[in-house]
């Protein structure tokens, strides 16, 4: 049971959306757009967020649909990981939400929800970063698509009151060469202790992590090291677990712990690449 | 737009039938469905998405019905183990496959197995049943008695 109470929108438009959050939120009361719900339920039960509102974006037609145009695949951010995997369209996306969770959450947590919201690992992120994807956003200020590693540096920076509308993923990345590996402490299901995306452009090897420290990121410095075929597999895997922007420990695994088990899926990784 | 503040009374499509509650718009479906329809297949465990024990099928897929409010599911068709009648292939290969021992999860599991079987006519890949049963937990340890009845399932028609 959630212990208060609050306002439930449903409005039928984007417009309407963001006037209802911005509205509200001039009146000094509290809004959340919400989306697969999953994060908002469970944070209001335990008390750690008390929404004054809730705006349900996740039925309004542009946010659920998922579709190619000539360069690129939209992606609306109500539509689910189940959705997005279902589709295949962009396989290394797919991969990553297949992961997220479990299968049943999966129906229900949002492209949206998983990128804007509080958990840290936000496992959809490294491959719309390998892309080059850009993001639509709508604010009470009118709407702006921006790369998408413009407006994130380990979370999203929105405006007040904006909305993630979609995001565009070009369309070279939907047919190259792409790795994932998501790595546990225990159940398949939990959160990631190592996750890693790659994605191959023009014979160079992208790459972007989650759960090896509190914010998913993609590292030039990394990419540098791991295209650096004079070194051996092993020493750039070395190398790559000493360029880790954080140390970071939790219940599942101690820094040193996620290094160790990083170093051994990079070298997993860069063995598939290169000897096949 | 819909615009819910305080009680509401909302109608909600349940097992083909018509069922209205009176709800705030922060009450959880689990907790309407058990408390307020008289619906109590649908078990509390963690309420926080881990266990499963409170999924149902929304629009013929599975959902932990602590992870939903009871507003947002109107005009979505929801299914409950009472839908299943005591008669359908999943309850059947439960029994006869003694897929389970205190009985808490069986409820989320029967309702990812129908689910499972509405989505995938004839018996899918072995990952794919992985994948759907993972979303759940059984502390009395039956996941093995539980895969064998996902395959009896399947025998039984109807
Ligand atoms: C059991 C469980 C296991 C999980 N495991 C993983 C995992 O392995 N890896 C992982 O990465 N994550 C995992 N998560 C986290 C999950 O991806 C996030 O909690 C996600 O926020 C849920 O998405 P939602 O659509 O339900 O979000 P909601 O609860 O609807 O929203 C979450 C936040 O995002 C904001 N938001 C949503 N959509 C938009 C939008 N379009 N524009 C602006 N703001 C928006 C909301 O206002 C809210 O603050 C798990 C969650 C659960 C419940
Ligand atoms: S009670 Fe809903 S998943 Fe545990
Ligand atoms: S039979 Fe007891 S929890 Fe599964």
């Amino acid at each position: 049971m959630i212990p208060f109470n609050f306002t439930y929108y449903r409005p039928d438009s984007l417009e309407e959306a963001v006037r209802i959050h911005s509205e509200l939120t001039s009146k000094g009361l509290s809004a959340v757009y919400y989306s697969g719900g999953s994060e908002i339920i469970t944070m209001c039960r335990a008390g750690s967020i008390r929404p004054d509102a809730v705006i349900d974006i996740k039925e309004i037609p542009e946010l659920k649909s998922l579709a190619m145009d000539e360069s690129c695949l939209r992606i609306g951010s109500a539509c689910t990981l189940y959705k997005i995997k279902q589709s295949k369209a962009y396989p290394l996306l797919a991969l990553a939400c297949g992961r997220i969770a479990d299968h049943t959450n999966q129906c229900r947590i949002t492209l949206g929800g998983n990128i804007c919201g509080t958990i840290i690992y936000k496992e959809t992120v490294p491959p719309l970063l390998l892309s080059d994807a850009e993001v639509t956003l709508l604010g009470p200020e009118g709407k702006r698509t921006v790369p998408f590693s413009d407006v994130f540096d380990g979370r999203i920076h929105l405006l007040p009151s904006e909305l993630l509308v979609s995001a565009q993923i070009p369309k070279w990345a939907l047919s190259a060469q792409h790795f994932h590996i998501k790595l546990t402490a225990q159940e398949k299901i939990d959160y990631p202790l190592v996750s890693i995306a790659a994605l191959i452009k023009d014979n160079f090897l992208r790459i972007a992590f989650s759960g090896v420290c509190s914010f998913p990121f993609r590292s030039q410095q990394i990419e540098l090291v791991l295209n650096n075929k004079s070194l051996s597999i092993s020493e750039r895997a070395e190398r790559a677990a000493s360029l880790i922007p954080e140390e970071y420990s939790d219940r599942a695994g101690s820094a040193e712990y996620r290094r160790f088990v990083f170093k051994n899926a990079i070298e997993e990784l860069l063995e598939e690449w290169e000897n096949g | 737009m819909v615009k819910y503040e305080d009680k509401v009374v909302v109608t909600l499509d349940i097992n083909g039938e018509v069922h209205k509650a009176a709800v705030r718009p922060s009450d959880v479906l689990l907790d309407v469905l058990r408390q307020k329809l008289g619906l109590t297949a649908a078990k509390p465990g963690c309420k926080n998405g881990d266990c499963g024990t409170c999924t149902i099928i929304i629009d013929g897929l599975p959902a932990k019905s602590c992870l939903v409010l009871a507003v947002e599911a109107e005009n979505h068709k929801i299914q409950t183990v009472e839908g299943l009648r005591g008669q359908s292939p999943a309850q059947r290969a439960f029994v006869d496959a003694n897929a389970f021992q205190c009985g808490y999860c069986t409820s989320g599991f029967l309702m990812v197995c129908e689910a499972l079987r509405q989505n995938y006519p004839t018996y899918p890949d072995e990952q794919i049943v992985e994948e759907w049963l993972q979303s759940n937990l059984c502390r009395c340890t039956s996941y093995k008695e539980i895969r064998n009845a996902v395959r009896l399932m399947y025998e039984y028609k109807t």
